[in-house]
Order: structure tokens, then sequence, then C-alpha cells
């Protein structure tokens, strides 16, 4: 029996040496920005690391739009760093400190804790609502900035705090769009609508019945799945007896692929809509031809409209392949950030904090100005449809900001701000 | 009535797959008393080698149907020697050691499996190339397809063909002797060494089939899914009586008409007030039941102590 024990005690003492050796490791970088902050450095342009935290799930069902908004970060990470930008005379170096929350609640917190006991000086995420709201708060005890490139659901701004922002359209607007597209373009009477039981996925659907009451359609189902299961038969059948006009999802596109093909083979003929989580060629490749004429939103414009967003765009898939959903949005998340660390001429959270607030940006995916909430100003929404294996533009709307109330985003609004590819507000098809 | 048949379609489809997974962690559990918790994450590695040998065959212009088989075969194979070494590696050694020594082991192959598979096959969902065209039935407004056809009418022949190898083969005798006894067993000469690792390597076999399964159904595979499916099958033995066959079968089947069943009827039954997100939960409801009533599950014998 001998043989056997000793290897275990090996083990143990190899863990053992392990954890002292991360701790030895973990020690000096936390150290290392708060004097960086505080204290001038002597020599002329010295250089000083500014860590950046992102999350995003990097495992699990949607580990690819994790991996797609983490090199969106990078990406920023890199320009920036090209830059060679200088605050408060030190040549700053940007780090992206890219943790993996697995798009689950309670590791979101776990992971915001870590970041924030890692002295990062901003978080750029979560990727879901979900995982947002929750590590919200604390960031916010930490007064750490947290930019969302992703999470729509109104609530993560709604709480009050200050270092909360998006940069794109949340929920109430999305859901207004959807609602009111299937309703009234596609002229829906009855619609069916699934949503995942994730904080994105059920708020998303909240707005859509509404949009969709409000405008006339009966919603004769309202069923329920969760974000990691791949049978949907039996709340298809259920569906299927009701004989909706329009089916719609709130849940991402890890569901939707096989949920399509699940429909087709069921025989259910209702069109398909779903919100930006299942906006993506993900599921197009999920669902093959069972995904044409799918209609689904984003909520930003279309790749091929941002105003810079040619070069982003090329940069991006020459290095990381093609372009999920949100890339854009945590690229420009980041940029905000370092913007708003130039303004403030630092890099302690405390004192860029303030300028965060004040963003007037352009970046990639336009215009960036936040409301007194930290939502974006007229963020835009843009409807999709799917055709022959390609997401095409629709239509793009300058949504319109704050309203809470599930009125018709249909409604012209010309673009106050100025935000440039946002103003026309015009219907092309292909 | 249409959406009645449909939904049962829907279940015995599903309940098929449930209930050859189940078959794996049955086996197991009979012989040597061990959860095999890495039992899904064969299932999952399953569908993906038959993934990746379908996706390397499809373009040399060999017949689907003859495709399918090779990377049904290789799959098969490879589930095979996978089992035969977790066993070897992960269990025999913990053979004498107390009961939740070898279950924390099987968690710990579970969890390296899947990030084994993460590392070889990457995070992404990967979809399974369609070899088959799928053709759909219409039968009284339900509809199935061929697909759901073979899955039920595979399962079924794999599973007879179990039943005959426990029953009525040398091996399957010296499988029933150990279960009974591992000592008197090995005192009348059998291999139980040989015998233990047989029902490893005949589990992940038909784990592998139905990977290869839900990989044909859904068209869709990720390092992921074989845990909840793990988890199903895993209640599904329980259901029908750990340690015995046809318990376990009747276990899959059941479980999965009456998830079915209950996406689809929870909510008219209790007037809106459970929605069809309390799926999973009507079937650990039926779980409970039968637990009170039958506490060694539908078809199981009272059991003896066992060390």
């Amino acid at each position: 029996m001998n043989h056997v024990r000793i290897p275990g005690v090996l083990i143990a003492l190899a863990a053992s040496l392990a954890v002292i050796g991360c701790g030895k490791k973990e020690e000096p970088k936390a150290a290392a920005p708060a004097p960086v902050a505080a204290a001038p450095a002597p020599a002329a342009q010295p250089e000083i690391i500014v860590k950046i935290g992102h999350v995003a799930p990097l495992t699990g069902p949607i580990a690819h739009l994790g991996k797609d908004n983490e090199n969106g970060a990078r990406l920023a990470v890199d320009d920036a760093n090209a830059q060679k930008i200088v605050i408060d005379g030190n040549v700053v170096k940007f780090e992206l400190l890219g943790e993996d929350d697995q798009a689950d609640p309670k590791t979101g917190t776990v992971v915001a804790q870590k970041l924030v006991d890692a002295k990062v000086a901003g978080v750029v995420g979560h990727l879901n609502s979900g995982t947002t709201i929750p590590a919200s708060s604390i960031y916010n005890q930490a007064g750490l900035p947290q930019i969302s490139p992703s999470a729509t659901n109104p609530k993560y701004t709604q709480q009050g705090f200050n270092t909360a922002f998006r940069v794109m359209a949340n929920d109430v607007q999305q859901g207004s769009v959807v609602g009111t597209y299937a309703a009234k373009d596609m002229g829906a009477k009855k619609i069916a609508i699934i949503d995942d039981r994730t904080a994105y996925g059920q708020g998303l659907a909240d707005e859509v019945e509404k949009a969709a009451k409000a405008n006339g359609a009966t919603v004769v189902a309202r069923e329920f799945t969760n974000d990691k299961a791949i049978d949907f038969k039996a709340i298809l059948t259920k569906i299927k007896a009701k004989n909706p006009d329009v089916i719609f999802l709130g849940g991402m596109d890890a569901v939707g692929g096989p949920m399509l093909k699940q429909m087709k083979e069921l025989g259910i003929t209702a069109k398909f809509t779903t919100g930006d989580g299942g906006c993506s060629p993900e599921l197009i490749k999920l669902a093959g031809p069972a995904s044409e004429g799918v209609i689904c939103t984003q909520a930003g414009l279309p790749v091929d409209k941002l105003p810079n967003g040619q070069k982003f765009v090329a940069d991006f898939t020459s290095k990381y392949g093609p372009i999920q959903i949100y890339s854009p949005y945590s690229y420009d998340a980041v940029m905000v950030l370092i913007d708003a660390m130039k303004r403030a001429n630092s890099v302690d959270p405390a004192k860029y904090l303030p300028e965060v607030g004040k963003t007037s940006y352009d970046g990639v995916t336009g215009k960036v100005e936040f409301d007194e909430k930290g939502d974006i100003k007229n963020g835009a929404i843009t409807v999709f449809e799917i055709k022959d294996g390609k997401l095409v533009t629709l239509k793009s709307e300058g949504g319109a900001t704050a309203a809470a109330a599930p009125m018709p985003a249909a409604a012209p609004m010309p673009a106050a701000a100025p935000m440039p590819a946002a103003a026309p507000a015009t219907e092309e098809k292909k | 009535m249409d959406t009645l048949l449909q939904q049962l379609i829907n279940g015995l489809t599903l309940g098929a797959v449930y209930a050859l997974v189940a078959l794996g962690y049955t086996m197991v559990y009979g012989i040597i008393g061990l959860i095999n918790f890495a039992h899904g994450e064969v299932v999952m590695i399953g569908t993906m080698v038959a993934f990746t040998v379908i996706v390397a065959l499809a373009g040399s212009g060999l017949p689907p149907l003859l495709v399918l088989s090779i990377g049904l075969a290789v799959a098969v194979v490879v589930c095979m020697a996978l089992g035969w070494s977790l066993e070897r590696v992960a269990y025999r050694p913990l053979r004498g050691a107390p009961r939740l020594t070898p279950l924390i082991t099987a968690i710990g192959m579970s969890m390296v499996l899947q990030n084994v598979a993460m590392i070889i096959w990457g995070r992404n969902y990967i979809t399974f190339p369609p070899m088959i065209t799928k053709h759909i039935y219409s039968v009284g407004g339900a509809t199935f397809t061929n697909v759901q056809v073979a899955i039920v009418s595979l399962a079924a022949l794999v599973m007879m063909a179990l039943i005959y190898l426990v029953h009525r083969t040398r091996i399957g005798m010296a499988m029933r002797a150990t279960a009974q006894n591992p000592h008197v067993a090995s005192l009348m000469g059998v291999d139980i060494n040989r015998v233990i690792a047989m029902a490893f390597v005949i589990g992940s076999a038909l784990g592998a089939v139905a990977g290869c399964m839900v990989g044909s159904y859904y068209e869709i595979a990720h390092y992921q899914m074989g845990f909840m499916l793990g988890l199903k099958a895993f209640t599904a033995a329980v259901l029908g009586g750990i340690g015995n066959l046809a318990g376990a079968m009747a276990g899959g089947l059941l479980l999965g008409v009456i998830e079915a069943l209950g996406a689809g009827y929870i909510g008219q039954l209790t007037g809106d007030f459970l929605g069809s997100h309390y799926q999973d939960i009507f079937a650990f409801i039926v779980l409970i039941i039968v637990l009170m009533f039958r506490p060694s599950g539908l078809f199981g014998e009272r059991e003896g102590d066992r060390a």
C-alpha cells in the first residue's frame, strides 16, 4: 500500500507548492498599480501598467460570444498600447485581465471580486445581463467604473450606481422594436413567446410582449426553457397547437439554432424572431437552412454601417476571424475607459470615474454619450433578416432613450444627437 | 389528440436516448456498486469522435449511410477503449476503498474528460453534418422524422442485444455472478477484473451509440453536453431501479415521456400556475413518488448490504 500513499503525499505537496507559488505571484501584481497612480515616477517617461478587467463566459454554450467580446477588448488594448498614451507623465501600458464567468451569476460575482482584489482600473463586461447585474454592485462598492458591451437588461443601469455604464441600447428599446416589428411590419395577430429564464431572455421577452400587445397582437403562448437546453420539442408542440403567426425567442443563439431545426421538423410554419443574443452568424451555422427568413435585432448599427467600422472590421477579422455580435462594443467600451483616463489625466478609478459619465467619444460603433443613468444616448437598434445564410439589414432605428413605457419605437424619431449613421432611419432591402 | 400524440413521439425519442445512457450507469452499478459519473462524458466523447470521423469522410464520396456507420463504429471503439482505461486508471486502484472515494474520482474524471474535450474540439458548438436527408412523416397531425425512427429502432436493437449478452452468454453469466457476490464468483474461477472491465467497456459502447444518436438527432454537439444528459440518464436509472437492466430501459423511456408531457400539459393541469419551466421538477416529482412507494426503483430488487 505504501507505493499508493507516496504519490498522494507528493500531489498534496505539489498542490500546496502551487498555491504558495500563486500567492507569491499575485502579491506584486496586486500592489503594482496602487503606487503607480499616486507617486509620480522620477524618470522622464517611465512606463506604468494599468490593468483593465474583462469578463465574459469563455466556457459553456455561449463561449463563442464571450471570446468575441474579449477579442474586441484585446484589440482595443493593443491599439491603445500602440499609441503610447501618456497619462500624468507616464507612458501607460494597458493590460487586459480576461476572466471567465461561465454565464453564471454566482461565478460572475466571484470573478468580479477577484478583479477588484487584483486592483484593476476599470472593468469591461460582463456579457450576460444575468451576470452583469449582480457583479455591478461589487464594482460599485469598490468604486470601479464598469462598462458592459452587451448586457441589455434595463435593470443594470436602474440600480442608481454611478459606476454602471453600457454602450448599446437596452431591452426596453430593443423589445419595443422587435414587438412592434412583429405586430406591424410582419402583421402578426398571434404571437408565441419563449424565453430562457435568464435576466436577459426574460427581460427582453417581457418588453416584446408589452410592445406586441400595444400594437394589437395577442400573445397566445408564453413558454420557458433554459439556456443549456437542446430539446425544445415539448414546448414547440404546445405552441404549434396554438397556431401562432410569429414565435419570439428571448435567448441566445445556442438555444435558437436547435430550436429552429426542431420547429421545421414539427412542421411549424410561424416566422421566427429573436433579439440580439440570437442575431449572430453562429445562429446561421447552428440552424443551417432552417435559419432562412429569421428576423432578429441587434442593439446597435450593422457592422458595415458603423461610422468608423471599416478599419475595425478589417483589423478584427484578420486577427480573430468573423465578428459574432458585440466585439465592436467591447472595443469601444475599453476605449471609453481609456478616453476618460486621458481626460482626467489619471488612472485612479476614483479620479477618472466622473469623466466616464461625461464621455463624448467617437467610437467604431458611433458616438458614445451616456445619460444620467449610464445608458447610452440614442442607442440604435437594427432589424436583420437572414437571407441566403447571411444577416441582411432591414432597417436601423435610433431608438428613443429611457422611456420605460412600451412606446412604439417605430415612431419617427429624428436623431437629435449628432449620431452620424443613426440619423437616416432608412429602410433598405437587398 | 394530435398534440398528445406528438408529445408522446417527442418523449419516446428522448426516452430511447436516456435509456441507452442509463444502461451504462446501471451495468456498472449492478456489478460493483459504483456510480460512474463520468459516463455522460463518455457519451459526449462518442459524439465528438463520430463527428470528427464523419466530417473527415464527408468529402470522400462514400455513401452517407456508410460514412455514418464508420463514424459510429470508430466512436464505439474509442469509447470502449476510454471506458476500459477509466476503469483501469481511476476505479480499479480504489476498489477496496470506502464507497465515497471512487465517487469523487468519478466526478473528477468527468471534469477531466470535459476539459480534454474542450481542448481538442474547442468551446464552440459544433454542428453535426446532416448525413441523412431528413424525411418528415406526418401521422394524424403529428410529425416524426426518419432519424427518430432510426433512433428508436436502433436503441431497441441494442437493448435486445444487451439482454441476450447478459442472459445467454458465458461473459453475461460471469457478470451476473460477479454482481451477486464477487468473492464467491472469483472462487468459482471467474476473473472479476476482466468482468468489471467488460461492464465498463460494454456500457461505454452503449454510450457511444447514444452519443451518435444525440448528435444526429439534434445535429449539434458541445463539450458540456454530456453533463445534463448524464444526470437525466442517471435519474432514469434510479427511477427504473439502478442495477437492473430492464429497469434502466423502462426508466429512460418513462422519463422521456414524463418530461415531454410535463412540459406540454403542466400549464393546463395547474391553470397556468406552473409553466413549462417546471418540466424538470415534474420529472423529479414522479421520481420522488416512485421512490416513496418503491425505494429501490420500479424494477429494483431489494438489495443486500454491499461493500
